[in-house]
């Protein structure tokens, strides 16, 4: 396999886009990651795009080809990619897989979702899609169900609080306050966390990453590409994925994800490196309890002390390795297929400097874990400068 | 809800939701519900047989939702589980006719037939089970 690198990225912000459509966000993030890569768009060979449900969402399949359309890059081949929330993660490995290969040298990792064209309701049921069907959604579990069915038996097994929940959404929002593309933009204090409304016990409001829309993409590369365009870039050292069962109660444990240790394992030995060696990591916490999952899950804390950590003041800003920096999902947003893009465009820009309030200083090696579903797909990315 | 659902999605499933019918692998002894089409323990080598669950069970871990999908609106807040049956699957269900501080951790269950929800107006109403204290 080939090295492959990153040298362009695109972002819109997140949030509720009253105005933009599908086609006008997923231009907005493409455009801008073809000029931060200071190409003419010529140079893209193919383009994956990571999307969960726009077919709910705005009646719009076909995602591939309209992206190519609305980028005017007809004729490259465009391909949907498709993991639930894990969509854009894997959208991102697709692409370096195809450029590690050797097949491109050139192309575009992109993720979008347009989520506030439907309520509330038709988003938790199309959501909940990611789930079994047959199975979980018919008898009315939604996503926070699910997560809340976990957060209560890793309450039940390791005494995590549901104060040490809410400490996950107060450093969060704490770092989304300093990111201009974040959909909340606001601190929060443990008050507020705590006495949000209950949404599906013990998950309150403020467990809860939100209904976005937003975009994100990537321009990815070979190694002699890079060279001959004299491009800096940040190296994809690992790419990992591993699946699980479609339904949480067929798995052998509800407070551990496999996929996720699964995934874990294999990019940290691809990546020659040990969960020490990460300076900055974007995990996927689309509830709070995803994230001392994911901590867990990663090896970046003890199998149930990832709560007490977290409350105790770890993984902020300033501490080493810092978790989330964008905000996570619960601040910076979760258009879901647009999520695993932006995980690695946050670890990307903390790796060449360019994150304004919220650098890391001196990062080096970031990771980002993309989850779909309850577990049943993970991806995970290292990357180095 | 205008998108409606077609009869036979729901009702190939009836045997499962309505008697609690899922398999058993003659080969290593493990119990699936629902039934699997493979063993995923032996796959091939696996020889799959119906096996009728008796509907006993505890709560394993349980939510009361308050935010709820579409179909559901009306019967909130309700409490969802993952019971953990006698004869060793793990399912997802509710528990019925209790409040949703009265349910625990280990709490004794058995299923019971009900109304799970409707289609809209005009669709389909879906029946499976449910579980009460036992």
């Amino acid at each position: 396999m080939r090295k492959v690198g990153i040298i362009g990225c695109g972002l819109t912000r997140f949030g509720e886009h009253w105005g933009e459509g599908f086609r006008e966000l997923a231009g907005e993030a493409g455009l801008a990651a073809i000029g931060d890569a200071g190409l003419t768009g010529k140079e893209i060979e193919a383009i994956y795009g990571g999307n969960m449900s726009a077919g709910r969402m705005v009646g719009q399949e076909h995602i591939g080809a309209l992206i190519a359309d609305q980028a005017g890059l007809n004729p490259i081949p465009a391909t949907r990619v498709e993991a639930a929330c894990a969509s854009g993660g894997l959208a991102v490995r697709e692409a370096y897989i195809s450029v590690a290969s050797g097949l491109y040298d050139c192309v575009i990792a992109g993720g979008i979702e347009k989520m506030t064209d439907i309520s509330t309701e038709q988003a938790a049921t199309t959501l909940m899609g990611a789930g079994d069907q047959e199975w979980e959604m018919f008898f009315g579990a939604t996503f926070a169900a699910l997560y809340a069915m976990i957060a209560r038996r890793h309450m039940h097994e390791y005494g995590t609080t549901e104060e040490q929940l809410a400490a996950v959404a107060v450093k969060n929002h704490e770092h989304g306050s300093l990111n201009e593309k974040a959909h909340f933009q606001n601190r929060i204090t443990m008050e507020q966390a705590l006495n949000s409304p209950k949404i599906s016990d013990p998950l309150k409001l403020y467990d809860c990453s939100p209904i976005s829309d937003g975009a994100a993409a990537l321009v990815i590369a070979s190694e002699d590409f890079i060279k001959r365009h004299k491009k800096e870039a940040v190296w994809i050292a690992a790419s990992a994925q591993a699946s699980d069962t479609l339904a949480l109660h067929s798995r052998k444990s509800f407070t551990t994800l496999a996929a996720s240790v699964e995934a874990g394992r294999q990019a940290f030995k691809q990546a020659g490196i040990s969960v020490k060696d990460v300076d900055v990591a974007e995990v996927h916490d689309c509830f709070t309890i995803a994230e001392l999952l994911a901590l867990e899950d990663l090896g970046f804390a003890k199998k149930g002390e990832a709560g007490r950590e977290i409350a105790g003041g770890r993984f902020r800003l300033g501490d080493s390795p810092t978790i989330n920096s964008s905000g996570g999902l619960k601040a910076c947003g979760h258009p879901v297929g647009a999520t695993g893009v932006k995980q690695v465009i946050e670890v990307v820009d903390q790796l060449l400097c360019r994150n304004g309030k919220r650098q890391v200083s001196g990062a080096e090696v970031g990771l980002t874990h993309n989850v779909g579903g309850s577990g049943a797909t993970c991806v995970v990315h290292v990357l180095r400068r | 809800m205008t998108h409606r659902k077609s009869l036979s999605l729901n009702w190939r499933r009836i045997p499962e939701r309505y008697q609690l019918l899922g398999n058993e692998c003659a080969t290593c002894g493990a119990v699936f519900f629902p039934p699997r089409a493979l063993c995923s323990k032996c796959r091939r080598k696996g020889t799959l047989e119906d096996k009728k669950l008796g509907g006993l069970g505890e709560v394993f871990t349980f939510t009361a939702v308050r935010s709820p999908p579409e179909g559901f609106e009306h019967q909130i807040p309700y409490v969802l589980a993952i019971v953990k049956l006698k004869e060793g699957p793990f399912i997802t269900g509710m528990v019925t006719d209790v409040e949703p501080q009265e349910v625990s951790i280990g709490m004794p269950v058995r299923s019971v037939f009900r109304r799970i929800s409707e289609d809209g107006k005009h669709g389909v109403i879906n029946y499976a089970f449910k579980f009460v204290r036992a």
